[in-house]
Parts: C-alpha cells; structure tokens; sequence
C-alpha cells in the first residue's frame, strides 16, 4: 500500500479524499494556491505546499510545477479529484514516467474517452446506444451547419474537451447555430484551452442517468448502479439522487451492461462514470465517460455503503477488486444538493466573499437519518472568484425515495451558511416542487418549473402558513422584550407574505430564560398552539406545532423579518392590525433612480460590450458579457430603454457594484 | 350644560376632521399618512393624550378670521413608547398646509418646555408649507421661540425630528438643532431656499427632490441620519431608536431582558483580518458579532462610510460604537467622517452611553481638498469630543493604528478607560514604507524594503505600545464580546467631571 499521497485539488474533494486516506493510514500532501492559503482543505493535510499563484492555470493546472512537488515530498501516488488534471492524460502520463502512480485509469482510457468523438466511435463499435452526431469536431460555421443539417435541428453543440456544462450551447435553429457555436468555442477555449467542439443530436426533455463502475488492473470489473442527475441548471447538475425514479431492475442491467462493454473496450481500470441520457421509455443513448471520481459520487457510496475513493486507492496499488457484482445490493435511497455560491434570487449570479457564518446541519449522531455534509469552506472562509462556486455537497439517506427527500428538506433549513449568498433556499424549494416530488423529472426541469427566474416564494400552503406562525411568534417575543414598562402579552399582528396579509390573534403563555415560549396563535378559525425556540448566533429558530419540528432561519430587517424555510426565500412584513390598513392605503411608488444605472452583480472582468452608446434596448436583451467564476454571465436590460452611457470597456476588471452603463 | 357639551363635541370633531375629507384624500394619495395617523403608529396602543386640541389662530388679516380650524395645523400631547412617556408633535398638512402660525408654535414650546421639565424625549413629525404667510412677523417669532427652546433642550433630553412632507426655510433649522432626524423617501424634502428661489438667484435648474430630497441630504449633506421608505415604516424605526435612549441626560438608559448570553464567543472574528494588511475587511461583522442579537441601529448608513456609529447593547444595555470601516477609503479619517462621529460621540456623552472605538485606522485623508476644506479644523472635532467625553470609554484595536489618527481614536492618552488591541494590531506614527523612505531618505530601493522590512517587523504588532501601558490588555478576538462586557460591568462607577466651565470652546 501507499505510505504518500499527493491530493492535486482543493475544496470539499481535497477534504474528502484526504479522510479516506487518513482512515487508511496514508500520509497526504496538499497544495494551496494564494488564494487558498488560509483553505479549509489545508487543516486535513499532513503536509502542506504552496503551488503558485491564484489563477489555476498557475496553481492546479500547472503540471510542471505539481510534479515536482510530488518528487521532493517522495509521494507514492497523486489523486487528482475531479476537475482540473482528473483528466488530464499528459499529467497522468508525466506521473508515471516520474515513477509515481496515478490514481485513476490507464492513459490510453482518458485519452479515448477524453475525446468526446473518439469514444463514440469507439462505444459505437463496443456495441453501446449512441445518439446521433458528434462523429466529427466542427472547424467552422458552415460544417456547422451542414452537420446540423444531417443530424437534424434541435442540436447541441459541446466542447469536446469540456465537462460541467461549460462550452455547451443548443441551437433550436440555423441563427442560433452561429451564435452558439461562437460562445461555445470562447467558452471551451477559456475553461480548457481548447475550442475543439462537435455537434449531436439535442434530445428534448431527456433525463440524465449515469452507471458507475469500478475495474481492478486484472480485468475485473463491477458497476455500481445507477445516479440520476437530471436535475440541472444551466448543463449544470445541482441535486442528484441513487437508485433513479425511471429505472427498474431490467434497465438498470442492461446500461451496467454496456457501461462494462465500453469499459471494457479500452481496459479500463479504477473509478469511472457511463452517462447515457435516457427517456420516459425506458430507452438510453451513450453520452459521454467520465474517467475520474464524480462529484456526485457519495449518493452511490450511502446507498451502497462504500467508500469510493478507498477502492480507488487499493485498485491504484495493484490490489484486487474484493466486491463481487453479485453483492452489489442498493440499499434505500440517497440524494445530494450541491450548494453554490451564487444568488438564486438575483439570476443566480455567482456570489464572492467571506462566509462569515457557518453552521453545519449534521447536528446530532443519529443512526436512523444519515446526513453527510462534504464541504471545502468553514466559518471564515473566502469564496473566491477564481474558481468553481461550488462549496459543499449536503446528503442524506433513507429508506426511500420519500424519506431521503424529506430529510434533505429538513438539513437544508439547518444549514446556516451566510456572508454571500447560496442557493440553499432554491435547492429546498427544488426539493419540495411537486413535479420532483412524483420523480417524473428530466433535464429541462427547471427551465420548465421555474421559467427564467426563481422568485423564493414558490411553496406550498403549509410552508407559507409554518413561515407566517413563525415571524408572528418572533415578533410577540420581540413586543413583550421591549416593554421597559408594563406587559403586553397579546394582541394582533398580520404577517404579510409577497403582498397577502394573514391576520393572526396570539397569546404569549410562557417564556423562559432559555429562549424557550410557549404561545397559542388563531389564524380564522384555525388554532395552532405553538412552541419555539431562538437558537442564537445562528438566526435560527425551532418551532414545534402539532408535534412536528420545523427549523426556520430568520434574519430581523426594517418592518420585519427576512426568513427561510422550506424552499421559502422572502420577506415577511408584521403590522398591526391598524398599521396593515393604513399601509393598504399607500400607493406604489413608481421605479426609483437606482434603475437608470446598471451596476455590476458580480466582481469579475467585462469580456464583451454587446451594445453601443444611444443603443436602444429591449427588456431581456443581452448587454455585457461578464466573466466571472470561469462562467460567461450574460447581463441583460431590466426594462425597455436607451443606453446613454457605457463606462467600462473590454477586458477591464470590475468589482460588485460598480456602474457599468446608464439608461436614459 | 348640554349645550356646551354640544359646542365641546363639535369642536373636538372639527379638530380632528382637520382639513377636511379631501385634502385628507390628497395627502393619502401623496403616500402621506395624516397627522393623526402618524401619532396612532407611532404611540403604544391607546396611549396618546392630546393637548390644546382647541387652540384657534389669532389671525383676522386676510379672511383669516373666516377660516377658523381648531388646532391650529398641528397635533400635540403625549404618548407612550414601549411603556415610556414621550411629547409628541405632528403638523397637519390638511390644515393651512401645515404652516407655522404665533399659535402653532405656543403648542409646540408648550410640550417642549414640559419635556424638559420633566424629562422626556420629544419627537416631531415634521409636515409643514412654512411660515403662516398672513401672519407675517408673528410667526417668524414664532419659529425662534421654538429654536430657542431646542437649544435649551439639546443635551437634556433627547430630540428626534421625522421629516414628511416639506421643510423648508426657516422651518428646517428646528430639526436641525435636534439629535437625529429621519426623512421618508420620495415624499419629503428639507432647504433653506426653494428651488425658485434658486433659480431666480443663481439661475441653476434643479428640481426638490434634487434639491433636499432624501438622497441629497441621507448621501452628499449628512444632515439627514435616515431615510425610509414610507411614513410607517419611519414610525417604527423611531421607536426602535428611542428604544436605545434614556429618557434625559439625568437617566440611564433602558435595560433589555438578555436573550443573548454575554459570554458568547464569536469564533468568526478570528479569520476576520486578512493575511495581507492592505487587504480591507468588513468591520460591521465585527459590531455586530460583538452586541446583542446583531441588533444595531446604525446612524447615518449612508453618509461618510468609511466610519461607523450607531446604538448596540452588551448584556441588555445601550453602548454607542464608533469603528473604522477598512471597506471604504481604507477606513481613513476624513472631514466627513470626523464630523459624523464627533457629533456622535457628543450626543452619546450628553445621554450616559458608554462609547465603543473600534480602531482600523490609517491615518487621515490627504489631498488639497481635504486641506481647504478644513481637515484640520474638522478633525479637531473628533479629538475634542472623544477628549472631553466623561462616558466610560473602552477601545479595541483591531489592526491599524497610525499616526495622529491613533491619538484621535480613543486613545489612552484622551483618558480611554479600557484600552484593548487584537495580535493583529500595528501601532505606529505611519506604514512601514512610508516612514522608512523618511528615515534613509536617498538610500537605494533595495535598501528601502529591507529597512522596511525591519521596521514593520518592530512595529506590525501591539507590544510597544502594550509595553508602554498605552494599552491595557492583548486580547483574542473571539472573547471581545465578553471582555468588552467585563469592562463596562466595571466602569459602572465611573466618576469624572471636566474643570468647571460655562462651556468649551469646541472648533465648529
């Protein structure tokens, strides 16, 4: 077995990969970047090297420079994660020449399979479903359009050496065709240093189901079910889930099965992924392999109880695969949110800065509900705009699909995470959607359920009604405190959620020095008798009601309380009875000054002016490309209107805030 | 007997119709509550008691003696905040368009005078044309007997002023004599000459709202504390903030029931400093790791942010926190911002309010402008106020401590009680670069980073000043919250008055 292990990554991967190895005795290296010289991932490593500088092309990307840590540290092997040099071949190859072992397939497979077109020759040969296309890299517009042509429109166009949904762009015609292909091959060329991208058949409203295998260096080799993952935004996926909804014991079978012909067809070895995009029907295409560990991979580890990275290690050290496939038996269900930094809220523009809180849900040892959080940051850390925003991954198991879901639901309203913004909210909300709830989901889920924004007030009536019973209990709490003289222990109060007013009558009975009350609350002729209590320094609250626990995060602000739950992102107004109604009474005002300039959402660096001086503009138009997290985010009007003045130009770097344009 | 019950029931309807059904419409139509409406919101259930509710105008010139409200175009009496008297005015804008009348006033120095007697705030809800033209003279009397009577008030009990409607001319210099003043969005605005006025003189073309809006006065004047959306929700921070303040110069503060234990550790204020100290932070994460329920009534938000005041609680009770914020300008002093915190400060020394410092200071803002304009005599504010405040002082260095600005910020030497720093404190007369360029002035480059490199190593920390007494204790980060507890739990005795004067010459 290895003695030294060098982890070739950061955040929640670096973390994960180094218990493994810190459970089997293995003696890690880790590498920071400037950025990442106060990184979560550090305090798990024995040993610690800086790597250069923040942008990874100078620090995780850079070959040379990792290698040679890995010779003067003496390491044994490298595990790369995924991401970065996971499939990196040069990098693999470079190691081996070094003597030291890679942890992950042979060259030749992340070669083969690296090329997006190569490897469906090759699973086309293998005997594997393929979907139309994708036979030839694209040179330019007009073999563009005549491969578009062949395969027929709707298309996709994909970076070939991409992943993670950057460099993909669907043309529903031959004008989006030229544009699509344009940013796709800008977009490929940014993330991986190479605008090589092809084409294939788009598959409307497909779902996304991967099989993962496991393969030893004498040739045998396993798979390991199935994730589901059509839960997507922007080709990104955000909640994925084991065993999937769609697939049943014969289906399941038959992809294990030609996931092991293609596997089988450049010998694979170690950890890899199959993705095939399947449909209602229960029929499957080959998309692509992934031949490293997936970020989704604890879905499959909690439903199997399995540690991935560990076989990974022990395949990588020439022993043998100990599981048989006979043994392979999915145990309940499992489902992962990927939490981001970004705002949900605001066109989820990615979010940089400081965590400046931190709470982590796995609250109490439980046996019955198993949530696993795997996180990169902590209390203090700062997100930076360098690289990938995502921060951690929250799972939980149960004994069914139902079960799982519900647990997560409950995890996600304990995690406290603030100082940037998450889509924490929009995952619960993802989880409490009806359409997921039925398991009837596909890749165009959110498109379809969330049109082009979410708005955080898409729940349901329970959740609005826990969410209005809790801001009317804080604000009792609030009333009686600030009494300097006297008691005021009942009243009325209406909690107005997006502009509906719930008039509540409330009787405080009983608070303690723990910040424990007891109150009785009547909304029409409904009574709920109501326990909470305020968790501090966390904003959090549990509220008990009909013996259920419901946890609620809050945050007090002018006139009320901001609060989330249940997928419930807003603000909650509490007035007096008197107050609502003269609040009623006061007319809208009309847009304010704050719309005649467009600031920027994000710190980042403008990449494209898409528009002139004097231009005038349609609401939803594109106006500035702006890059940022390694995303190109396209900026757009607000509102019909004329630009009167552009003060940025090309290339320039700009931080949150920062006026951009103004509008007559 | 029933008869004059009769003339008493029709008089009391009057008053309270006011100008009547459509004007009333007009104002609500202008998002603008009435004056009634606004004392209601305002005032704890039940609790407002009015005066002189039938008190008519003098005026017979100009069919004056025709149109007889009683009243007068302002509501005044007393309420209750959260259980605790207050005298409350609200001018009718229904009523001769607010406007300030001999009569008016006498209501107004009525409740003023009263509140100073026995020792409660006074808020006024400001909604007025101006002066009652018709009455010429009488009422420009009248406004100075109201100046006159804020004077005497200022320092003896606390003063709010809630602008919603129109303030202008003479009328503007009443709130501005008073401790804070609010402003609602988009339906207020506060000049001494309107925008004709302007446009006659100087022939500049500028609209109210541009003028005295809100913005103006919230961003650029800093004569307005804080703007609101609308009248109710201005209402209601005006409670919040009177929730902080004692009742007079002769009380202390309210107590709050802690929910929020004094020991609480905030273990994210220890990764709050960057490595780099040139790499800024946000202090307000740090005031509000360190009070009460992250409850922090902040003062001027939007005016000279480089510095931050405002009213917290430790243990339930009121302290005042001034900060350097290293997000804007560096957290550097400037004209501004001195202003802004020395007013603070003194207001905090009148009301027995133990005053915070957070220092993250680099020294103070250089440039022409600034000279001018007066840094000098501006920043002197700032120094004289926190050197005569009396109030227990307790100061926490959190990482820059330059030059004269080190002095100014609570310092040891201006009699701070408790003088804390954190390990990341630096504590010199300037950076390390500058103040080597100085010292081997002509040396070479290379000689300079070297040197400097020396002496930010002798002075990037808190240990000469510590070794000097000038601070009186190192203290981790996360147990600020308590240790700034102990302290003020400690100087609860504090006793100490300045030589006995008719009053200091402060250089305004």
């Amino acid at each position: 077995m290895f003695k030294k292990i060098l982890i070739a990554n950061r955040g929640e991967i670096a973390c994960r990969i180094a218990k493994t190895c810190k459970k089997m005795g293995i003696t890690t290296v880790g590498i920071y970047s400037d950025a990442d010289a106060r990184a979560k991932h550090l305090e798990f490593m024995d040993d610690v090297v800086h790597v250069g500088l923040s942008e990874s092309v100078h620090s995780y990307l850079n070959i040379d420079k990792i290698i040679a840590i890995a010779k003067t540290h003496k390491v044994d092997a490298v595990h790369p994660g995924y991401g970065f040099l996971s499939e990196n071949a040069k990098f693999a190859s470079s190691l081996i020449k070094e003597g030291i072992t890679f942890i992950g397939p042979p060259v030749k497979a992340i070669q083969t399979m690296g090329d997006k077109i190569e490897s469906k020759k090759v699973a086309r040969a293998a005997g594997v479903n393929v979907i139309p296309g994708g036979e030839q890299a694209i040179i330019n517009l007009s073999a563009a359009r005549r491969e578009a042509k062949r395969i027929g429109y709707p298309i996709m166009i994909k970076a070939s050496a991409g992943g993670g949904g950057k460099g993909m762009r669907v043309a529903k015609n031959e004008k989006d065709l030229e544009s699509g292909l344009k940013s796709a091959k800008n977009e490929a060329k940014q993330a991986f240093g190479d605008d090589k991208v092809f084409i294939e058949k788009f598959i409307i409203n497909p779902r996304h189901i991967e099989i993962q295998i496991l393969g030893d260096l004498n040739g045998n080799m396993i798979y390991l079910g199935e994730r589901e993952c059509s839960i997507q935004r922007r080709h990104q996926k955000i909640i994925e889930e084991c065993p999937s909804p769609l697939v049943d014991e014969s289906m399941r079978k038959k992809m294990g099965e030609q996931a092991l012909m293609l596997a089988k067809a450049v010998n694979y070895s170690s950890a890899g992924t199959v993705e095939f995009v399947a449909t209602s029907d229960k029929s499957f295409y080959f998309l692509e392999m992934n031949t490293r560990l997936q970020v989704e991979h604890p879905v499959t580890e909690l439903v199997l109880d399995l540690d991935l990275v560990e076989q990974m290690i022990k395949i990588a050290a020439k022993q043998r695969l100990s599981i048989k496939q006979s043994c392979i038996n999915l145990n309940g269900w499992a489902i992962e949110a990927r939490i981001y930094a970004e705002d949900p809220l605001h066109g989820f523009m990615p979010s940089t800065g400081r965590i400046n809180s931190f709470l982590s849900p796995v609250i109490e040892k439980n046996n019955e509900i198993k949530i696993r959080l795997d996180s990169g940051v902590h209390e203090g850390s700062e997100v930076s705009m360098y690289y990938d925003p995502m921060m951690a991954k929250l799972v939980t198991h149960g004994k069914n699909r139902e079960n799982a879901r519900k647990n997560l639901s409950n995890a996600l309203d304990l995690f406290v995470l603030d100082g940037i913004s998450t889509n924490i909210s929009f995952l619960n909300n993802v989880l409490n959607n009806k359409v997921f709830i039925s398991g009837n989901i596909n890749t165009s889920f959110i498109d379809q359920e969330y049109k082009s924004a979410f708005l955080g007030n898409e729940v349901n009536n329970e959740v609005k009604l826990i969410v209005a019973i809790a801001s009317v209990c804080l604000k009792a709490i609030e009333v009686k405190r600030q009494m300097y003289v006297g008691e005021k222990n009942n009243g009325k109060f209406y909690a107005t959620l997006e502009e509906k007013g719930f008039l509540f009558k409330y009787s405080l009975i009983d608070s303690n020095d723990n910040n424990d009350h007891k109150l009785v609350l009547e909304y029409k002729k409904d009574k709920f008798d109501v326990k909470i209590k305020l968790i501090f320094n966390s904003s959090l609250i549990k509220l008990i009601l009909n013996n259920k626990c419901y946890y609620i995060q809050y945050k007090k602000v002018i006139g009320g309380y901001k609060v989330k739950h249940g997928g419930y992102d807003g603000f909650v107004s509490i007035n007096s009875p008197y107050e609502y109604n003269l609040k009623k009474g006061i007319p809208k005002k009309v847009t304010s000054d704050t719309d005649r300039t467009l600031l920027s959402p994000m710190p980042g660096r403008v990449v494209k002016i898409l528009i002139k001086k004097g231009q005038k503009i349609k609401i939803g138009e594109g106006l500035i490309i702006l890059d940022a997290m390694k995303m190109e985010n396209i900026i757009k009007a607000e509102k019909d209107s004329e630009v009167s003045e552009i003060f940025i130009k090309e290339n320039d770097a700009v931080f949150v805030d920062q006026e951009l344009m103004s509008f007559i | 007997m029933d008869k004059i019950t009769e003339e008493l029931e029709r008089k009391r309807k009057k008053a309270i119709e006011g100008g009547g059904e459509k004007r009333l419409a007009a104002q609500h139509a202008k998002g603008k509550l009435s004056a009634r409406e606004r004392i209601h919101v305002l005032a704890d259930k039940d609790s407002f008691e009015e005066y002189d509710m039938f008190v008519e105008h003098r005026s017979k010139d100009f069919g004056m003696d025709k149109n007889i409200i009683p009243g007068d175009g302002v509501v005044t009496g007393h309420c209750k905040i959260n259980g605790r008297s207050v005298f409350v005015f609200s001018q009718d804008f229904t009523v001769y368009g607010g406007s300030l009348s001999e009569t008016h006033a006498e209501k107004i120095c009525k409740i003023l005078d009263q509140a100073i007697k026995l020792g409660c705030p006074i808020i006024g809800l400001n909604d007025s044309g101006g002066a009652r033209i018709q009455e010429g003279v009488a009422s420009l009397g009248g406004y100075a007997e109201v100046f006159q009577r804020n004077v005497l008030a200022s320092g003896v009990i606390p003063q709010i002023s809630v602008i919603m409607g129109p303030c202008a001319g003479g009328a503007v210099y009443s709130p501005a004599i008073t401790d804070f003043i609010f402003m609602v969005k988009d339906s207020s605005y506060m000049f001494v000459t309107g925008p004709d006025v302007v446009k006659t003189v100087t022939h500049e073309d500028v609209s109210a709202e541009e003028l005295g809006g809100s913005n103006s006065h919230t961003k650029k004047s800093g004569v307005v504390d804080l703007s609101f959306e609308n009248d109710v929700l201005a209402l209601e921070e005006t409670r919040r903030l009177l929730d902080f303040l004692p009742l007079s110069n002769k009380d202390k503060p309210p107590i709050k029931k802690i929910i929020d234990p004094v020991s609480r550790k905030s273990g994210n204020l220890d990764t709050l400093i960057p490595d780099n100290s040139n790499i800024p932070y946000d202090m307000k994460e740090l005031v509000l790791s360190i009070i009460d329920e992250e409850d922090f009534f902040e003062i001027q938000t939007d005016y000279a942010k480089n510095i931050i005041v405002g009213f917290g609680r430790i243990g339930g009770e009121t302290i005042g926190i001034v900060a350097n914020q290293p997000m804007v300008l560096a957290g550097c002093l400037d004209i501004d911002s001195s202003r802004k915190a020395a007013r603070f400060i003194r207001f905090c020394d009148c009301f027995n309010i133990p005053i915070i410092t957070f220092v993250d200071v680099p020294g103070f803002l250089p440039g022409t402008s600034q000279e001018h304009n007066g840094i000098i005599a501006h920043g002197a504010k700032l120094l004289y106020a926190y050197a005569e405040a009396t109030v227990p002082k307790v100061t926490v260095i959190t990482r820059k401590a330059y030059g004269g600005a080190y002095d100014v910020m609570a310092s040891k030497h201006l009699r701070g009680d408790v003088n804390y720093a954190w390990p990341t404190a630096e504590i010199a007369v300037m950076g390390s670069k500058g103040a080597v360029e100085i010292i081997y002035r002509g040396s070479s480059e290379k000689e300079i980073i070297k040197k400097s490199k020396e002496y930010q190593k002798k002075f990037s920390n808190p240990f000469i000043a510590a070794s000097r007494g000038y601070l009186d204790d190192l203290i981790r980060p996360n147990n600020t919250r308590y240790r700034i507890y102990r302290s003020l739990d400690l100087l609860k005795t504090k006793k100490l008055s300045n030589p006995a004067k008719k009053h200091g010459n402060i250089p305004l």
